[in-house]
């Protein structure tokens, strides 16, 4: 019988892992969403079709293939990466193959005029897209960017297939260990709970701060 | 390093291995239909524990990983007496989570019905039953049809994590494949190829019917 206090402090350990990951990962999505929503909408026909690639080939497969081959598949070509970089590395370009799609689809959402305006009023490309466009597109952004951001928490949890030590590991390992089923997974449901709800009051503040005076 | 004798050796046992897959997303997206639309029907209810229970048990597994919810109903269930074969937990749980997506997906569909069309029926004096099933229904779930075809694509991509409670499915498959021969480079690129081949034509198919549905029903939800 381990007691509970034991059970609790491993979780936390795996908990610590699984906010890491989450965080690492958030921002390299959200860079690969900017950076490949750009390329989707621009003129030049090789970034086009690049992105395209991307987005059709992330999405097409499954996550947990693509975590797979990182992990079993790369090192037989000779790249062996630790598992840590694996996991932010697969959930990352993953959703950012979701994320890209809802940037080129807000900036494309933002009135026509707007962009008519803003060449009207002799505003540089550059400047245009920043003071004009997105902030515009971002509002829109907002609320598929919180679902995103839930649905790569979960995704976390698939990191513990690819041996990274995080929240559902430990519990996993715990498991073997104690016997202690009901209880063990009932807290690591909780604990996921827990880190999800404040993300979704955030984002839910966010937005009703951004769309303040827009109507 | 790659062989295509071996990545064209394999692909009989991991399409074989495919049909495991496809069942268990079909007969996971019929319990996420029935029960996405069971909560919808609780959350219209006049009772509010009710709604409130649903909503909160709706939210609750939407925020909690599916990985997770199955190792609850394949590892928790038993102490409690239930135990579940892989493939009955894995579509149980697929299921079970993809309701919570689906009950949203046909909320909007109901919420589109204008308020004429439950007047019409009550004033017809149809019974409640009768206006759900030959009023409102047959009229909230064509426009409904693209997101609900999303959902399934997707359930398809989430089938491997079924592989996790040892449900014998591709990337089971691809994974006993490459620990036998060594060869995980073509297992695992064999499988992510059939997931394309798969969903991206899948997912061309429903953005043709988005578009028939938009023209038949002039509006897009």
């Amino acid at each position: 019988m381990v007691s509970n206090i034991a059970i609790f402090n491993s979780l936390l350990k795996g908990l610590a892992v699984t906010l890491q990951v989450l965080g690492y990962s958030v921002i390299l999505a959200l860079g690969l969403s900017f950076i490949f929503g750009f390329l989707s909408l621009s003129k030049w026909k090789i970034a086009k079709i690049a992105s395209h690639l991307y987005i059709e080939i992330f999405r097409g497969t499954s996550l947990l293939v693509q975590l797979f081959w990182l992990y079993f598949s790369l090192p037989i070509l000779g790249i062996q990466l630790p598992a840590m970089l694996v996991g932010v590395l697969g959930l990352g370009l993953n959703y950012g193959a979701y994320g890209a799609v809802v940037v080129k689809t807000s900036i494309q959402a933002v009135p026509k005029g707007q962009f008519e305006a803003s060449v009207a009023l002799n505003m540089s490309p550059f400047r245009r897209m920043r003071s004009v466009i997105l902030p515009q597109a971002f509002v829109i952004m907002l609320p598929t960017f919180s679902n995103l951001t839930i649905e790569l928490l979960k995704g976390t949890s698939l990191v513990s297939l690819v041996t990274l030590s995080d929240l559902t590991f430990q519990a996993m390992a715990l498991r073997s260990a104690t016997m202690e089923t009901v209880k063990i997974f009932t807290i690591l449901l909780i604990l996921y709970f827990i880190v999800a709800y404040p993300i979704t009051l955030a984002f839910r503040w966010l937005e009703k701060k951004l769309s303040v005076g827009r109507g | 390093m790659w062989s295509w004798d071996f990545a064209i050796s394999i692909l009989p046992q991991l399409l074989q291995a495919m049909i495991v897959t496809i069942e268990a997303t079909i007969v996971g997206f019929v319990i996420a239909a029935l029960l996405g639309l069971l909560w919808t029907l609780c959350k219209r209810s006049p009772f509010t524990p009710l709604r409130i229970a649903v909503n909160a048990f709706v939210e609750f597994i939407k925020s909690t990983p599916l990985l997770v919810q199955l190792y609850f109903i394949f590892f928790v269930f038993p102490a409690f007496g239930v135990s579940l074969s892989p493939f009955l937990a894995g579509v149980l749980g697929l299921g079970l989570h993809y309701s919570t997506y689906l009950t949203e997906v046909f909320r909007t569909g109901i919420d589109a019905i204008p308020k004429g069309q439950w007047e019409a029926g009550s004033a017809l004096n149809f019974s409640r039953v009768k206006i759900w099933t030959q009023i409102i229904m047959p009229q909230a779930i064509p426009p409904i049809i693209p997101m609900l075809g999303n959902y399934f694509i997707v359930m398809f991509k989430e089938t491997p994590l079924l592989s996790a409670i040892s449900l014998v499915e591709m990337v089971q498959t691809a994974q006993m494949i490459g620990s036998a021969s060594f060869r995980y480079v073509e297992a695992f690129t064999d499988v992510g190829i059939i997931f394309l081949v798969l969903s991206y034509p899948a997912s061309l198919i429903v953005g043709v019917i988005n578009k028939r549905i938009k023209q038949r029903f002039g509006q897009s939800i």
